[in-house]
């Protein structure tokens, strides 16, 4: 396989993960991951729309003019994500109600945003649908990795499926809310552990700077925007 | 006015936005180092919903409920919300500098937050009226900046404490955070 294009792959699984890595994405993170099931299914969505969105801003990248790619971009990702609500409300119903209000939220996905503002509108479509496809995988890895955890304690079951023995009583604790902070909380420490370990400085989270990765994306194009 | 007094503490205290619906979570983990950057944030945070609240809320019912074009919903609140604090924030800078002063850092930063965009979208699917819509708004706000402030006040105090390395920077406010959020599970009697 050609390099150029698996790099970018890659790079979104592993090296740049989105959610445990860049730590961008997080309200569908937590809010979802009450199941496997449903980070699976929110991962799979926020891919699609990842890679359609990516695929029409870097085939427009020279036709939209750099003072309102901004609110083009939004416009390019808010539509995907209408066709993409519209599709699920019609096929698969039930992922549609468990999660709910998260997927017009796909929209102010900070990777969404951020993935169109750092590759997509420098890299040719190709790459850019490698990009997409990385990068939404993995995402979907994490929120399922998360929700699985969650699963585990909180019912037993992985997938719906009885994995535990019946005699298990699920921590419902680590199904509602509070849970989803603490399983974060703890994934996070033992990526801390592992980097500490090989002697690397543990990244300063993006999402620790006032969220600045995904909304200074929008702000500082403004900024240049108004500089100029 | 029963209604909407147990609309705003439904969601001021009980469903409270960061702790129980996870919307905002980016400000509230990242502008909550000091008190008084937190309580900016929230401050800017109640202005601007409760007026998108308002905003959204009358363009749904008046113009794309008119023309039939509610699944569009989600473009048109995410440009109105946009446009919305550029305006607000211009407006601020010419008539009000000295409330600009205080809560004009924050302002860009609020555009993608995904609190007000949901707090829009809840309002419609809840059908609620301009009124409850307001309220709602408004509410949801009040129990952000009570969230932030609070989770502002104990970051402050974790300066000082011996926390395990790994434990360092996002997990030990991310567990924090839970605690917070099974304390406020306490006001889930309240209706």
């Amino acid at each position: 396989m050609n390099n150029k294009y698996m790099k970018p792959l890659v790079n979104g699984l592993f090296k740049e993960n989105p959610t445990f890595v860049l730590m961008l994405g997080m309200c569908p993170t937590l809010a979802v991951t009450t199941s496997a099931m449903n980070g699976l299914g929110m991962g799979l969505t926020t891919t699609v729309v990842l890679i359609m969105s990516n695929l029409i801003i870097s085939l427009l990248r020279n036709v939209i003019p750099d003072k309102v790619r901004i609110p083009a971009y939004i416009v390019i990702i808010a539509s995907f994500v209408t066709v993409v609500e519209l599709l699920l409300e019609g096929f698969i119903p039930a992922l549609y109600s468990a999660l709910g209000i998260y997927i017009p939220l796909i929209v102010v996905n900070c990777i969404i945003l951020g993935r169109a503002e750092s590759f997509a509108s420098k890299n040719g479509p190709i790459e850019s649908i490698f990009d997409g496809i990385g990068m939404g995988l993995g995402f979907t890895l994490g929120l399922t990795s998360i929700g699985m955890v969650r699963e585990i304690l909180g019912a037993g079951q992985i997938f719906g499926l009885q994995v535990l023995p019946a005699s298990y009583e699920g921590i419902t604790i680590f199904i509602l809310a509070p849970g989803a902070f603490f399983v974060l909380a703890a994934l996070t420490a033992v990526q801390n552990k592992v980097r500490n370990k090989k002697g690397k400085k543990a990244p300063v989270s993006r999402c620790g700077d006032g969220c600045t990765s995904c909304q200074n994306t929008g702000c500082t194009g403004k900024i240049e925007g108004e500089a100029k | 006015m029963k209604e909407l007094i147990i609309i705003a503490i439904g969601a001021a205290l009980v469903n409270n936005v960061v702790l129980s619906q996870f919307l905002g979570l980016c400000p509230f983990l990242g502008v909550s180092k000091k008190i008084d950057t937190a309580a900016g944030m929230g401050g800017a945070i109640i202005f601007v919903i409760t007026i998108s609240s308002a905003i959204t809320s009358l363009i749904y019912t008046f113009v794309l409920e008119k023309t039939g074009l509610t699944y569009l919903k989600t473009i048109v609140f995410i440009l109105v919300i946009a446009a919305l604090v550029q305006f607000v924030e211009m407006f601020l800078k010419k008539t009000m500098p000295a409330l600009y002063q205080s809560l004009g850092v924050y302002l860009p930063l609020i555009t993608t937050n995904c609190a007000v965009l949901g707090i829009a979208i809840t309002n419609v699917q809840k059908e609620y009226n301009l009124l409850e819509s307001i309220v709602n708004g408004f509410a949801t706000a009040i129990g952000f900046t009570i969230a932030i402030v609070i989770l502002a006040g104990l970051r402050e105090k974790m300066e000082y404490n011996d926390v395990p390395e790994s434990f360092q920077g996002m997990p030990i406010v991310l567990i924090t955070s839970g605690l917070m959020a099974i304390a406020f599970f306490g006001f889930s009697g309240l209706i």
